[in-house]
């Protein structure tokens, strides 16, 4: 290591390294390979959603913005929000756009946790949340979620995990890695724990649109949670956005407003054309998602099938782009599976404790690609087991 | 939609036995649905979309206006259904507007395709005049795009 090692903050170098990062380098140099690794749409944006953009600059809209966003773009989030999820937010003081989730939820911890405060959130989950608490100062508490359970959070498993000191839920359904979902009972039991120990809850929402069954049901609009909820939500997924790099966060004006100091010192506004692009995907971007969520629920009914014809058992995940088997029969644990299989048949998937330790025992796989990549991936993967079985 | 047909039509190459595993059917229930398809007249082939730039090697492509009187020649079903027949004839279609068919053909090289004009379609009772416009560039054929710079060349293999 580096002498300049001696600089960077205890609380960093402590920070685990991304399990994803190595497996990446691999991939990466990898001429053949498969990857069922990647964590975002396999579509390109829509083409009338680039035309916005392309206009925007061509327009010559090229300035900051309003820190909070431009007025047109928290309109239009304020209508989508309100007719898709149900609470109303004023786009003055009650909406904020980010340069997607990942910000909004950083300047969200931010701007509430004070060194030494807790934070609940359910496992397995997406990479940033236990490290951007720990950036705070702050603890991480997981909760664990199980296959048997279709990785719902089951309210008396967090009831379990509370500990004095908690301050914040966050909850992301459909989850990333597992495809879970929350049904309007489960959220309500976790909405009344909520309140019964006044935590604030963020609910990652970049998923809802990609709900395959069942109707997505967001806390917020709950009762009594309008309150206590910072929804966060944005393009990346459901518009297949990912580099436009834009979301925003909704809530009560006073977390806002904490927010909003966060952002404008650190990043000052989100990104106009982004804003635009935005603008349009949520004015016209139905067809176009309904399309995208179509295709994915026939790869993902592909490849939960063939899973689970290769004895790896897998649940149906009922929102999101991954699929999140069960890979303990091979006898392996989540990397030597990952690493292996990777070495053996050049296909990657990412190993579940990527995800947090209840992860452990699964591996995910993005269905977010075509059928021939798939239809490869599980012919290698069948030979792969047929070799370890053998062995 | 038959999902046979649907998973044809999406564009990715896939053999019958991958379109059996995909589906949950096997290659023979795949081969019995394309073959239901073909006897109904609804799949009338199947064949691989090359890039242009590698046919046009070979072969030069030409779209031809084709105005005609139909009045005592069989109407424009006649004249249609002849001009079909020419096996330079990749396509051929009765149009609304300024012309009447609009006829898609390949040939070895340009005097080819001008000798099938003059020679054979000038020759038919019934057609009055042709428009030739030779194919110069492809950009996008058959709902994919040619000379696509690697859109996802910047994208990571695996990302969180």
């Amino acid at each position: 290591m580096d002498s300049s090692s001696r600089f960077v903050a205890r609380h960093v170098a402590s920070l685990p390294k991304s399990g994803i990062r190595d497996f990446f380098a691999i991939v990466s140099k990898m001429k053949d390979a498969v990857s069922l690794g990647i964590g975002e749409p396999d579509f390109v944006t829509p083409y009338h959603i680039r035309e916005a953009a392309i206009a925007s600059l061509e327009k010559g809209r090229t300035s900051y913005t309003d820190n909070r966003g431009t007025q047109q773009f928290r309109e239009e989030v304020s209508r989508y929000v309100a007719k898709n999820y149900g609470p109303e937010y004023d786009p003055e003081t009650e909406i904020l756009a980010t340069i997607g989730v990942s910000e909004a939820l950083d300047i969200l911890l931010r701007a509430v946790l004070n060194p030494g405060d807790k934070v609940l959130y359910h496992e397995p989950c997406y990479v940033s949340y236990a490290p951007s608490v720990a950036l705070c100062h702050a603890e991480a508490i997981p909760v664990r979620t199980v296959s048997a359970d279709q990785f719902a959070l089951d309210p008396a498993a967090l009831r379990a995990a509370w500990q004095p000191g908690c301050k914040l839920l966050v909850i992301n359904f459909p989850t990333n890695p597992t495809g879970g979902t929350a049904d309007r009972a489960k959220l309500e039991a976790i909405a009344k724990f909520a309140i019964e120990k006044d935590l604030l809850v963020a609910s990652d929402e970049i998923y809802s649109e990609l709900t395959f069954e069942g109707d997505h049901v967001s806390i917020a609009s709950l009762p009594g949670m309008r309150e206590r909820t910072i929804f966060l939500h944005g393009f990346s997924k459901a518009f297949a956005m990912t580099g436009f790099r834009i979301g925003y966060a909704c809530g009560p004006a006073a977390v806002i407003d904490g927010m909003l100091k966060v952002h404008q010192y650190g990043i000052m506004c989100a990104p106009i054309m982004s804003q635009e692009a935005a603008v349009e995907a949520l004015r016209n971007g139905r067809d176009s998602m309904l399309h995208m969520r179509y295709k994915y629920r026939e790869r993902r009914d592909f490849i939960v099938r063939r899973f689970n014809e290769l004895g790896l058992p897998c649940h149906l995940p009922r929102g999101a782009f991954y699929a999140f088997p069960d890979i303990t029969s091979t006898g392996m644990d989540s990397m030597t599976f990952a690493q292996q299989l990777l070495e053996q048949q050049k296909v990657a998937m990412v190993p579940g404790t990527a995800f947090g330790a209840a992860g452990a025992g699964f591996c995910r796989a993005s269905f977010s690609t075509s059928y021939e990549k798939i239809h490869e991936a599980g012919e290698r993967i069948a030979r792969f087991l047929d070799t370890i079985r053998k062995g | 939609m038959n999902s046979v047909l649907k998973l044809i039509l999406d564009g990715e190459a896939l053999d019958t036995a991958q379109i059996g595993k995909i589906l949950g059917l096997g290659a023979e229930a795949v081969d019995r649905e394309l073959a239901a398809l073909r006897q109904q007249g609804v799949l009338l082939g199947m064949r691989p979309v090359l890039n242009p730039a590698f046919e046009s090697e070979h072969r030069v492509r030409a779209v031809i206006e084709i105005k005609i009187r139909t009045e005592g020649v069989g109407g424009f079903d006649g004249i249609a259904e002849r001009i079909s027949s020419f096996e330079q004839v990749e396509s051929c279609y009765l149009m609304s507007g300024g012309y009447d068919l609009l006829v898609v053909v390949t040939a070895d090289n340009l005097y080819k395709v001008a000798g099938f004009v003059h020679e054979r379609l000038a020759r038919i009772d019934g057609v009055q005049g042709t428009s030739t416009h030779f194919f110069l560039r492809a950009y996008k054929k058959d709902g994919f795009i040619v000379n696509s710079e690697a859109a996802h060349r910047d994208q990571p293999s695996v990302s969180p």
